[in-house]
């Protein structure tokens, strides 16, 4: 694995972590279809929320949140349909979460849980 | 979370409006969301607010940030609002003090490097902005020399965005740039020119000597070489200098049209002299999106020469008729309008027919009546009406040119019998001129036998009601210009003759 997606891969563990310490329940990670991928499904009581996480190892080049771009939202969107269609979840509320991480694979700069990004 | 705040202008013609400036750090993904009716120079206001703000040592919040324009109503132009909206967001995440940023109206745009670029317009915007209240300006360090000219407001200079965060108060490495000047308008040397280079055409000098003093619009009728063109030049030389008032308004004006180095003051009267291919929106002023000047508001306080005038297009020169009464021209667009002044003194110079020679000793004219008939008919009536003073040049004899040695009117002389005159006019009319119903009825009405010429000329159709109104004006100038209190039957005369000068 390239050192870029064991990061990534890495970024999502803390980021489950991270989502798991705060009261939610993690119910996938990385789940894949033909559309692309969702890096983790979680459920808080009725609330069910798709995360995009996205990590970095320094701030240089921007914060890792400004990585994500509108078409990578829409993508999201379809994504969060077909999870709930192929895994038969009728959620009460459906969420689109980001997190943006900045850490070197060991420690943990920082982290950010950002609620709802698309209106 | 958290709000920042400021002020800005935002100019429709010459007027300004304070627009209000908030920009809300919110917790999203990071985004500069600009709202408020933004044209598209201002729509990438945010892609350089972006850079230069990260480029001055500071970061942008990584969160979603909203930053509206209010009135939102109100339609916004350009980039000058770079340096406000930087600041607005800078003052939300509390990297410089809010309530200093608050305070202040910020003029400027940035550059990616966080330098902060001259803007067109600055002094009608100081202006508007000490006029709304405000107490302290911050502006570009280009447009310094611009902005102090107006009085009554403190400016305060900044050349870069780190600059301008210091000055309010915040701790950040302000580096040493180099400050960013508008561009040098090339020197024009003025050509070296004089009322006595005129020869031969003594007439046509005291008509130029009435017009001036007491601003009447001027029509030149003339062969080709007789000069025309050199009358109207000299026209605005004996013009007096402008008045602080109607300086600041010419300087708006020329700040409006570009960014240019202004020094100081714009105190001579300004001469436009516009192709005859103009269009109507190059004269009155226009355009979609940024309402612009045109001739007629460029030249407001001077001159406006309109060489070959029966070449300029009929709706060209009936666009002028309204400002030329008014004074001033109302610019309607779709979504806004702008009103800017037009009070020009108004010279045409035309030639008899296409080819020129008409009514020429020694030339032939080679138009067909019809033809020559059809040319003059170009310059509409009701425009011809207006033009108070009709003069006839012709071409001066060899005699003239050589060997004239009679002593000519200089530039100098004609300026000083030209400030006399206004100045006794300004004495009698006081701060208001009388309309024209109280210059004929009222306590300026003149004996029946001094106008008994006038009257005359009105009975036999000659003069319409308006041309009645302009004789007198007329008459009350050329009587300044003598310096005899009240007119005479022979400057109403005088004032007929130069009115229909031109054998029609």
């Amino acid at each position: 694995m390239a050192r870029k997606d064991e990061l990534g891969r890495w970024g999502e563990t803390v980021a489950g972590d991270f989502l798991v310490a705060n009261g939610y329940e993690v119910l996938d990670r990385g789940w894949r279809c033909r559309h692309g991928e969702i890096d983790l499904v979680a459920r808080a009581g009725r609330t069910v929320a798709f995360v995009e996480v996205k990590t970095r190892r320094t701030n240089r080049f921007g914060h890792p949140l400004e990585a994500i771009t509108p078409a990578k939202f829409a993508r999201l969107r379809v994504l969060a349909g077909e999870w709930c269609r192929v895994n038969r979840v009728h959620a009460g509320c459906v969420r689109i979460d980001a997190i943006g991480i900045i850490g070197d694979g060991i420690a943990i700069g920082s982290l950010d849980h950002r609620v709802g990004v698309i209106e | 979370m958290t709000v920042g705040r400021t002020r800005s202008i935002a100019l429709s013609g010459l007027s300004g409006h304070l627009v209000d400036i908030e920009a809300d750090i919110a917790s999203g993904l990071p985004a500069l969301v600009l709202i408020g009716l933004p044209d598209a120079s201002l729509g990438e206001s945010k892609d350089r607010v972006r850079s230069a703000v990260t480029n001055s040592g500071c970061a942008m919040p990584p969160t979603r940030v909203t930053v509206n324009l209010s009135p939102a109503s109100l339609p916004k132009q350009g980039s000058g609002f770079d340096l406000a909206i930087a600041l607005a967001v800078l003052a939300g995440t509390r990297d410089v003090p809010a309530e200093s940023v608050a305070s202040c109206v910020h003029i400027g745009e940035l550059a990616l490097d966080g330098r902060v670029r001259p803007v067109a317009g600055i002094l009608p915007a100081v202006v508007a902005a000490r006029d709304a209240g405000a107490r302290r300006i911050m502006v570009p360090a280009g447009n310094r020399t611009e902005a102090e000219l107006v009085p009554g407001i403190e400016v305060v200079a900044v050349a870069s965005l780190a600059h301008a965060l210091s000055v309010h108060g915040a701790t950040v490495a302000v580096p040493d740039v180099e400050v960013i000047e508008p561009p040098i308008e090339p020197e024009v040397d003025s050509p070296i020119r004089d009322l006595s280079d005129i020869v031969g055409q003594p007439d046509v000098v005291d008509a130029m000597v009435t017009a001036a003093a007491g601003g009447h619009h001027m029509f030149l009728l003339g062969p080709p070489g007789a000069g025309k063109t050199m009358v109207a030049e000299r026209l605005v030389d004996i013009l007096p200098d402008l008045e602080t008032h109607d300086a600041l308004e010419v300087t708006s004006i020329a700040s409006l049209a570009r960014v240019a180095r202004t020094r100081q003051l714009v105190t001579r009267p300004p001469f436009i002299a516009p192709h005859h291919t103009a269009t109507a929106v190059a004269i009155v002023g226009g355009g979609s999106g940024v309402i612009r000047p045109g001739a007629v508001s460029r030249a407001s306080r001077g001159v406006l020469f309109l060489d070959e005038a029966p070449e300029f297009p009929a709706n060209v020169l009936d666009a002028l008729r309204q400002p030329l009464e008014s004074g001033d021209i109302v610019i309607h667009r779709a979504n806004h309008s702008a009103r800017f002044p037009a009070r020009v003194q108004l010279v045409l110079a035309a030639n008899p027919c296409p080819c020129g020679n008409a009514g020429v000793a020694d030339s032939t004219c080679v138009c067909t009546p019809d033809r020559r008939r059809r040319y003059m008919a170009r310059l509409s009536g009701p425009i011809l009406d207006r033009i108070d003073i009709h003069v006839s040049v012709s071409r001066v004899s060899r005699a003239h040119l050589f060997d004239d040695t009679s002593p000519r009117m200089t530039t100098a002389q004609a300026r000083d019998k030209v400030a006399a005159a206004r100045a006794l006019s300004a004495e009698r009319w006081g701060q208001r001129r009388p309309n024209a119903t109280e210059l004929r009825t009222g306590k300026f009405r003149l004996a029946p036998v001094v106008v008994r010429a006038l009257d005359a000329a009105l009975d036999r159709g000659a003069v319409t009601m308006r041309g009645y109104d302009r004789v007198l004006r007329i008459a009350w100038t050329l009587a300044d210009c003598d310096a005899s209190g009240s007119p005479t039957a022979d400057h109403i005369g005088r004032a007929l003759y130069l009115r229909q000068g031109v054998p029609a």
